[in-house]
């Protein structure tokens, strides 16, 4: 739709319950649709006991590796990631939300293979029910993070369909821009 | 002389149809139902001596058996094996191509409803590929199998297809003209990859039971007697509409044959020579082309990232994008196949007779490795930060989509591309090891019985 690429509207897209607007077949199942928000997912799951500290220093290493290697998550074309804990009841659960360029099925392959490759291992071993011979077997990867997708009902952008290729391509014009008018003065 | 072969491989149980290519100008592919168990496990029994194994590939006297066997999850289901091993073969096997064909993008005119031969149906169970060194080798064999269903009852021949190489038979051509098979997956250990080609890639990628790209071995299906040294096929029938290809390239290129041809080769990344763009963006070079030592010698990222040699929805940059994805190892296919229908000669109009290639992808992951690369490289419309595009050969078209040729100062934007392609038969099959068939013909029996 030649309206989807109309960056200067802003946009919100009511979802269905199920996830999606029309079913239409993915490589994994039902492929969830790219909104005004790009695409994503909302994982919940519960933590396994005790594994509350690990978990938060889950978040230095990241920030080490992405620090050392700032392309690291470069093959997941990222917007933007968020990592929450919280409590219910006497339970804690992990909440990740993540905003993305790929759909989500391919997203989550690229993912073992980053994970399994660069030695920085998933959180995800600390959620209840995640498989164990995850690094072979993304099929039952890709399962676990579909079972606990929770999908949106609502999504908004200010700047809706845009990539982040894009946001950064126009980022390097304007830099490009001003350094040609900055040489002109 | 001998090639390298792979270390490790158990080569006396592997079919030798995804090692190495048989230096075959005809084929028959003959699809099969099984009356009943015991009838496909005769069929299969007196079979399996005359199916090559990988062992003597690459030396001075290599098999001369050509044949090769494939189940689909149906045919397994109806040689008798049983559910609790079935429910471990996984999903899109299970499914079999047509019940994903979506997905695949094998829409419109190439939905399975369409399909003839019994190829969307249940009752196909096998596949039998005759590979042979010329025609009346290949009618020798066909006899022959017909000589041995006529013997054994119970089999019905759903359908079947007759390949011939196109002449002038010199090198590998399909209906469009290109030199075909420039580049192939290599293994570990094995053949070295020619300059430029993708790594060496592990044996696991390829055949259950060893090391991927992950470093560790994948589950199998179960038990591992039937899995280990099997592979998956997808297999594709691709009509090629080639009088629509060549009235493209004369509305399109101008008036001149060089125009016409540069549109060719804008659309596949090669001339029809073979010559990569990358390396030969204005002409022609007929003999880089063939030159299997150049012919891949080449990147996109840094020799062409903007496309202006090789448009990024090229045909070989989205089916190998070489340095330009994550991953690209996780996604290799071992290609095996050849054409079929009679050449149309240059200038002659369409005749309507069906003609085109009928292949086989073999992997050790349908879902990670051919839908993969048909879902992402040829059909989605943003790949690597397109619009609107899918690969201009092998994507599904419907006069929707555009193809952009980067040039200085403008593009060139060609809009609507037809479909020169068109999708007309397809499944998915376990290509079992040698052991795995003894399985299925006699241990699988007496489970069933």
């Amino acid at each position: 739709m030649a309206d989807d690429n109309d960056w200067t509207r802003p946009r919100a897209m009511a979802i269905p319950e199920e996830g999606y607007l029309t079913s239409s077949p993915g490589r994994y199942g039902p492929t969830f649709p790219k909104t005004p928000a790009c695409h994503g997912f909302t994982i919940i799951a519960k933590i396994k006991p005790g594994a509350e500290t690990e978990i938060r220093e889950y978040g230095k290493t990241l920030e080490t590796a992405v620090g050392k290697t700032p392309d690291v998550l470069a093959p997941l074309q990222l917007h933007y990631l968020r990592w929450v804990l919280f409590d219910i009841g006497a339970d804690t659960y992990f909440m990740y939300q993540g905003i993305f360029d790929t759909d989500f099925d391919k997203y989550t392959e690229d993912a073992v293979a980053l994970f399994s490759a660069t030695g920085i291992t998933t959180i995800f071993t600390k959620l209840e029910g995640f498989p164990e011979d995850w690094k072979t077997n993304a099929p039952a990867f890709i399962r676990f993070v579909r079972d606990h997708q929770q999908p949106s009902f609502l999504e908004y952008g200010e700047y809706p369909f845009v990539t982040a290729r894009e946001i950064k391509k126009a980022l390097r014009m304007r830099e490009a821009f001003t350094s040609m008018l900055d040489e002109s003065q | 002389m001998t090639r390298p072969m792979p270390d490790g491989l158990e080569l006396d149980d592997i079919q030798h149809f995804l090692v190495a290519r048989t230096p075959a100008l005809a084929a028959r592919y003959e699809f099969l139902h099984f009356d009943s168990a015991a009838a496909g496990k005769t069929w299969l029994t007196g079979l399996i001596d005359k199916v090559g194994t990988a062992t003597s590939v690459g030396t001075d006297s290599p098999d001369a058996r050509w044949v090769t066997i494939a189940f689909t999850w149906n045919g397994l289901r109806a040689i008798g094996v049983d559910d609790a091993s079935l429910a471990t073969f996984p999903d899109e096997f299970r499914q079999g191509m047509a019940a994903r064909a979506v997905m695949l993008g094998i829409t419109g005119k190439a939905h399975p409803d369409t399909w003839d031969g019994g190829l969307a149906s249940p009752e196909l169970h096998a596949i039998v590929i005759l590979f042979a060194r010329d025609v009346p080798e290949r009618e020798r064999a066909e006899r022959a199998h017909a000589q041995y269903l006529s013997d054994i009852g119970g089999i019905q021949r759903l359908s079947f297809l007759d390949l011939e190489a196109l002449p002038p038979y010199r090198e590998p051509r399909e209906h469009f003209g290109y030199l075909d098979r420039l580049t192939h997956p290599t293994i570990e250990g094995g053949e070295a990859p020619t300059p430029g080609s993708v790594t060496a890639v592990k044996a696991g990628e390829f055949f259950l039971g060893y090391p991927d790209a992950t470093g560790g071995t994948p589950p199998m299906p179960q038990p591992e007697t039937l899995a280990r040294n099997g592979s998956y096929l997808a297999y594709v029938r691709i009509q090629e509409h080639v009088g629509v290809f060549r009235d493209f390239l004369r509305a399109n290129g101008g008036e001149t044959r060089e125009g016409q041809e540069l549109i060719a080769a804008k659309m596949m990344g090669r001339w029809r020579s073979g010559a990569p763009l990358v390396l030969a963006p204005e002409v022609d070079d007929p003999a880089l082309g063939s030159d299997l030592q150049r012919t891949n010698d080449f990147n996109y990222a840094k020799m062409d990232p903007h496309g202006y040699g090789c448009p990024v929805s090229a045909h070989i940059r989205r089916m190998n994008p070489r340095d330009t994805v994550d991953n690209v190892e996780r996604h290799q296919l071992v290609r095996r196949g050849g054409t079929y229908g009679p050449f149309l000669p240059e200038d002659a109009p369409d005749d309507g007779v069906d003609r085109g290639i009928a292949a086989f992808m073999g992997c050790a992951s349908l879902v990670r490795q051919f839908e993969f690369a048909m879902n992402v490289w040829a059909n989605d419309p943003s790949f690597n930060g397109l619009e609107n595009q899918r690969d201009p050969i092998a994507g599904t078209q419907d006069g929707t989509f555009d193809f952009t040729i980067p040039k200085r100062p403008v593009r060139q934007r060609l809009t609507g591309l037809p479909a020169f392609t068109t999708i007309r038969g397809g499944a998915y099959f376990f290509l079992p090891g040698i052991r795995a068939m003894r399985f299925l013909a006699s241990t699988a029996a007496a489970a069933a019985a």
